[in-house]
């Protein structure tokens, strides 16, 4: 996106300008209003809230909410509060972001350095994973898991997270190698490097910026997800997506929307952070997954 | 010689043979977690699998029983409803939001990545913070109170026939910055000669944006609609931690109901039956979609 000009042969002027202006404005406060609105809240004590202005800034302010959210809430039965749900998450996520990375860049390098005849069908086989609603494969799994003994635990979490990462993985690095000159790759071969070597020493290194946008799309997508987390997972391996919303929607004792807010930000921060600090390279992969190429 | 010659035939076809071992993990996996996993449902369906699958052939029983069942209904309604008026308003904020960047506005950069970032949330995130800001007790209906608009009343999500359009509030507020940004992406990409020329012979701003620049985002429309309709379909996360199907049952979803069906109610084959609807829908979306992308790009 960063690279796109921002040129435009299109004219407006005065009082359109001023509209324009005040549409835009009034979107960002749309869009900034309920994670404002949770921040706000997460810093008041309870009964500011219950007997208050959600809108209003705090009288007192106390970040309790976020140390109960962190350390002691209930969730589910146990009083842990989010963290160990929060290491859970991330002993799930890094190594699934690492093997679906890997394995995506192998394929990509295959698809387009090394074709063979029906190659385009394999890859079209693997990009239909992408799309499939996981309702269709839930039941199978569940059994798969739990006749391997994986179910419940975070390598059964893993596997899934990469199998069905894999379609996104394998389009980043193939829409990437793609545009590779195919030369280079040859010119090595003949000077007698293999597979490996070639893949090691000459596209990997500069592999740099489809690296990033993968490694941010699949964190994204791991970290947030909650029907695997919810099928599949028990206390060991809940992640925190599946933690926040049991938190939130537990029926036993007063409803504490402070804690509750607190711990949707805490569930929120690893990918907001990502956001912040790699955006450009999140739209290029929300992109890349959409209009190809 | 001859020997060296062998050696060297090894090799090459040792070549030849290491790129389709390093495919073959993943290929593997796909064709067993995704196609042996469909045709494992897929016959699930037929069966009258309960809490735990069973092989008992039921023909299409399960299929017959699904669309009797009032949550069903409820459930098809429900996402027509909201895919609807989710890609509706995702288009029209979007491209509307993504026409506005595109005037040489000052402070684009801070305003993009306010439209975006929802989209780095968790639909349990975006739904917690919408479930308690929607909330008539303590949230918007209450803050209007306190500020002295007594009439005002907004209990849309403890309605029945107005909480479905929470969820498509709550999925437009996190999805309709992405499709600002492919819109975005598309304007940027046209050739700006075209519209000076236009603007040489007379056109005004509107007629150029309706019949030069609109018509050419064309492939932009496509990815959106194909992309929200997907996440329509599978959508889950945000109607369990926004309204958890309720009130009562109705937000129920197909996503919903088949996890509740299968896994809670333990009717399984039915759980796959609903499961197979929502991927003949997907299916009857994207093969189209696909068959043309790939198709193209020879």
């Amino acid at each position: 996106m960063s690279a796109i000009s921002t040129d435009t042969a299109v004219r407006t002027a005065g009082f359109a300008r001023a509209l324009i202006y005040l549409v835009l404005i009034l979107f960002a406060l749309f869009y900034l209003l309920p994670f404002g609105i949770m921040v706000l809240n997460s810093v008041k004590p309870l009964a500011e809230i219950t007997g208050g202005n959600m809108m209003a800034l705090p009288n007192v302010l106390t970040f309790e909410p976020w140390l109960k959210a962190w350390s002691t809430a209930q969730i589910g039965v146990e009083p842990t509060g989010l963290k160990p749900y929060f290491w859970n998450s991330i002993k799930m996520v890094v190594p699934a972001v690492a093997i679906s990375t890997l394995m995506g860049a192998f394929n990509g390098y295959v698809l387009t350095k090394w074709r063979f005849r029906g190659d385009t069908i394999l890859f079209g086989l693997i990009l239909f994973a992408c799309f499939i609603p996981f309702q269709i494969v839930l039941i199978p799994m569940a059994r798969i898991l739990g006749l391997t003994g994986l179910a419940g635990s975070t390598p059964g979490l893993v596997l899934v997270h990469v199998v069905y990462g894999l379609g996104f993985t394998t389009l980043y690095f193939k829409n990437y190698y793609q545009a590779f000159p195919t030369e280079l790759v040859r010119a090595a071969q003949i000077d007698g490097a293999g597979f490996f070597r070639i893949f090691w020493r000459i596209l990997l290194p500069s592999s740099g910026p489809i690296v990033v946008v993968s490694v941010i799309w699949q964190f994204t997508n791991i970290w947030n997800d909650f029907l695997f987390g919810a099928s599949f997972a028990d206390f060991d391996s809940q992640p925190m997506t599946v933690a926040l919303n049991n938190l939130v929607q537990s029926s036993t004792g007063v409803k504490e929307y402070n804690v509750h807010f607190a711990g949707a930000i805490l569930a929120a921060l690893p990918t907001l952070l990502v956001y912040i600090v790699a955006g450009r390279y999140f739209v290029r992969g929300l992109m890349a997954g959409s209009v190809k190429g | 010689m001859a020997h060296q010659a062998t050696s060297v035939d090894f090799r090459t076809k040792l070549q030849n043979w290491v790129p389709k071992l390093v495919l073959s993990p993943t290929l593997a996996l796909i064709l067993v977690f995704v196609y042996g996993f469909i045709l494992f449902s897929v016959y699930l369906s037929f069966t009258d699998s309960r809490i735990l699958p069973s092989y008992g052939w039921v023909g299409l029983e399960n299929y017959d029983k699904l669309f009797r069942i009032r949550n069903w209904g409820i459930a098809v309604n429900n996402l027509v409803v909201f895919a609807g008026l989710y890609i509706a308003f995702c288009t029209a904020i979007g491209l509307m939001l993504a026409i506005f960047l595109d005037q040489k506005i000052r402070g684009e950069g801070l305003l993009r990545p306010i439209f975006l970032y929802p989209m780095a949330l968790s639909f349990i995130v975006t739904g917690t913070a919408w479930k308690w800001f929607l909330d008539p007790g303590i949230g918007l209906e209450n803050t209007m109170h306190l500020w002295g608009w007594d009439s005002f009343t907004f209990n849309w999500i403890k309605n029945r026939d107005y909480a479905i359009y929470t969820v498509v509030l709550a999925a437009v507020w996190q999805s309709s910055g992405f499709v600002m940004a492919m819109f975005l992406a598309g304007l940027r990409g046209i050739d700006n000669e075209i519209l000076k020329a236009a603007q040489m012979d007379g056109a005004s701003n509107f007629s150029l944006y309706r019949r030069i620049i609109i018509p050419q985002l064309r492939p932009a429309f496509l990815s959106a609609f194909v992309i929200l309709s997907h996440l329509a379909i599978k959508s889950y996360d945000l109607v369990v931690a926004l309204t958890g199907g309720g009130p009562g049952s109705a937000t129920e979803v197909p996503a919903t109901f088949m996890y509740s069906y299968t896994f809670t109610r333990n009717q399984m084959g039915i759980g796959a039956s609903s499961a197979v609807i929502m991927l003949m829908t997907i299916v009857a979306i994207m093969v189209p979609y696909l068959y043309s992308e790939l198709r193209e790009k020879k």
